[in-house]
């Protein structure tokens, strides 16, 4: 009877170390998590922010601005543009032919 | 070996009673403190139970995040940031001056004004500078005063700045929709903030969650129609020719005839959102739908296409305008440049305004009505927008004759030009009407009818010769493109009367012809350089915007592509007003 309740004593013990254990993992666990969750936050935020430049620094206006003055680009005029056929009939394509210049 | 005598007390023979009350009263004492442990703990628990928690347990208050705004190809148009708001309690701040003259200094403030909003030492809460971006709230609290606070906020930023100043609008200091999409879109765009209650250790750092008291929601993005390569252009060329024609101010939009979505909309004056510091109401009007103008020629098409609608005409029929003049009543009505017979697609090309009378005067007045109210006028257009107006449309039991006749080219009834682009979806697609929607669409609107498909095939071969080289505007064609449109010319009312030389010049038209998929809009107010006609001034904007949107958009083109020829200067043209 002692030699049972003894061995009960000792699972008892086990246990309850277990149990606080656990516990503490669980804790450490969940502050990792939190730590997680406010890095995520703040990766969102700096996500926004960088789209918020990316747009700032892509304005169609300011795009236009460096084209037109410093690189002195221009949209072509008419006689210069030459539409592509989107979709053109595969037999009437040219053969490909290398030429050498 | 002494043996002590014993002590005459314990001799002393005591009633048994006595040590049974005594121990009678420690067992009530016990008594008495386990009913009131049980009382505290079991029965009346609260108390303690708050207590304890008030030792571990902490509400924290979760931010939602607004939601942002794109366009339809998922460019940011809006979005929120964190920013950080600096406040004081005055009586607390640190007192010496080097620091206070620094703190002034990061604050972008003069040492004076920090002084005067410190000047007050009753009060316990003053801001001192708010929004403020959080590297520099940053160096401010490196400052480590005392008394010095600093509150987490949002601030919304808008990168296209006055481009898409109108269509999004802005919000108040504490992120609620004042204008446009955040005022129409507050409640989905807002979200709302939660808070939950978690255990937190000696350190500070959570350790568990106790229970969610409310959850948050963080507000929904929306994705808009507007098309913000499209935006850009229209605002710029609205610019351009509000700057060029120095005209008082302007508007356009572009709407998509397949889903009615509004791929841009821009009016000027404008205003920056980013910086509202001198806001007038001028610069925050937006026309395109809360001001209604009377239209002028832009109506003419609805009238011929009743005539047709109703069986009274075709294309080819003729009609007299000689000799340019037509009196009803005590009225006489005229045409800026006379012409002889003319056929009814002449009419349209050459905008007669006795030709479209003399079709309105055999029109009945309540089909005439029945009409208008149903290609929308004087009608609110169901538009998720805040402000969008009705236009005016007076029943049509008070009209006298020589009001149907001004009616049918344009004067004495009003509309929007959002009213307008939306009416000429009639003639964009088969004869049907439209609703303009400023969120992404799914797919095509389904439209109610106004006239026969047939009716309105009509309409736009006469509305591109209108936009060709014998009409009233030639400047309207593009290259690559089919277009057609037309163009209006009013004199603006002033007090009871029209004022002698201020105009408002529009034009309304739609590409490509052999399939529409674009109605652009333009109206130019009191243009004042010299051209005041809508063919000169707001039919060359249509003609840019309306080819670099279809190409931005990859349609494809469906006439050669060759220059426009023009007119020689001053030559050709005649419109009416």
């Amino acid at each position: 009877m002692t030699r049972v309740n003894l061995v009960l004593l000792a699972v008892l013990v086990a246990c309850a170390l277990a149990t606080v254990t656990s516990n503490h993992q669980a804790r450490k666990l969940f502050m990792e998590l939190e730590r997680a969750r406010a890095e995520q936050k703040r990766i969102d935020v700096e996500w926004g922010q960088l789209q918020l430049e990316q747009s700032t620094w892509a304005k169609h206006a300011l795009i236009e601005g460096i084209a037109t003055r410093s690189l002195a680009m221009r949209a072509p005029d008419a006689r210069r543009l030459q539409f592509v056929n989107p979709a053109p009939a595969p037999a009437a394509a040219p053969p490909r032919q290398e030429v050498a210049k | 070996m002494m043996i002590s005598a014993p002590s005459p007390l314990l001799q002393l023979r005591l009633p048994l009673w006595r040590s049974r009350m005594m121990l009678a009263i420690v067992f009530i004492g016990f008594g008495a403190l386990a009913v009131r442990a049980a009382y505290l703990q079991v029965w009346h628990n609260d108390f303690l139970q708050q207590k304890g928690e008030s030792r571990y347990s902490r509400t924290i208050e979760i931010s939602a995040h607004r939601g942002k705004i794109t366009d339809r190809n998922g460019e940011i148009l809006a979005s929120s940031t964190p920013v950080r708001s600096i406040w004081a309690i005055p009586d607390d701040v640190d007192r010496s001056v080097e620091k206070r003259r620094e703190l002034a200094r990061l604050l972008d403030m003069p040492l004076a004004e920090l002084e005067k909003k410190l000047a007050d030492e009753d009060r316990e809460f003053v801001y001192l500078k708010r929004q403020l971006p959080p590297e520099q709230a940053d160096r401010v609290a490196q400052l480590r005063m005392s008394g010095i606070f600093q509150q987490r906020e949002y601030r919304r930023y808008y990168p296209a700045g006055e481009v898409a100043a109108h269509v999004l609008g802005f919000t108040g200091i504490d992120e609620t929709g004042q204008e446009g999409i955040e005022l129409a879109f507050q409640a989905e765009l807002a979200g709302h903030a939660g808070s939950r209650q978690v255990i937190k250790d000696r350190r500070g750092n959570v350790i568990e969650d106790v229970a969610s008291v409310r959850v948050p929601r963080d507000g929904r993005d929306l994705a808009l129609s507007i098309d913000s390569k499209i935006q850009y252009l229209a605002y710029r060329e609205l610019k351009n020719a509000v700057e060029t024609h120095r005209a008082k101010a302007g508007g356009i939009v572009v709407m998509d005839v397949i889903t009615g979505e509004v791929l841009a909309l821009a009016n000027l004056p404008v205003f920056n959102p980013n910086n509202r510091a001198h806001l007038t109401g001028a610069q925050l009007r937006n026309r395109v739908l809360t001001d209604t103008f009377e239209p002028g020629s832009t109506m003419k098409p609805f009238t011929v296409a009743l005539a047709m609608e109703l069986g009274m005409v075709k294309p080819t029929s003729m009609v007299q305008t000689a000799p340019g003049k037509l009196t009803i009543g005590s009225a006489t009505i005229s045409d800026a440049h006379p012409h002889g017979a003319l056929s009814v697609t002449e009419v349209i090309q050459k905008s007669s305004n006795v030709g479209t009378a003399k079709l309105a005067l055999a029109i009945d007045r309540q089909d005439m009505w029945d009409m208008l109210n149903r290609a929308g006028f004087g009608v609110v257009p169901r538009v998720q927008f805040p402000g969008a107006v009705a236009g005016r449309l007076r029943p049509s039991k008070g009209w006298r004759p020589i009001e149907q006749a001004t009616m049918s080219y344009g004067y004495g009834l009003s509309a929007s030009l959002l009213q307008l682009a939306r009416a000429y979806t009639v003639f964009g697609r088969d004869g049907d009407v439209i609703d303009a929607t400023f969120v992404k669409a799914a797919g095509p609107a389904f439209g109610s009818q106004v006239v026969h498909p047939e009716v309105a095939y009509a309409m736009r071969q006469m509305l591109e010769l209108a936009a060709g080289p014998g009409g009233t505007a030639p400047r309207a064609q593009t290259m690559g493109y089919r277009v057609a449109g037309k163009t209006g010319t009013a004199h603006k009312q002033e007090g009871k009367g029209y004022a002698e030389r201020k105009y408002r010049a529009s034009f309304v038209g739609f590409a490509p012809v052999s399939a529409p998929r674009l109605v652009v809009a333009v109206m130019i107010d009191e243009p004042s350089a010299g051209r005041y006609f809508g063919g000169d001034v707001a039919a060359p904007v249509f003609s840019t915007v309306v080819g670099g949107a279809l190409r931005i958009l990859g349609v494809a083109p469906d006439a050669p592509m060759r220059p426009v020829v023009l007119p020689a200067e001053g030559a050709g043209v005649e419109e009416s007003i």
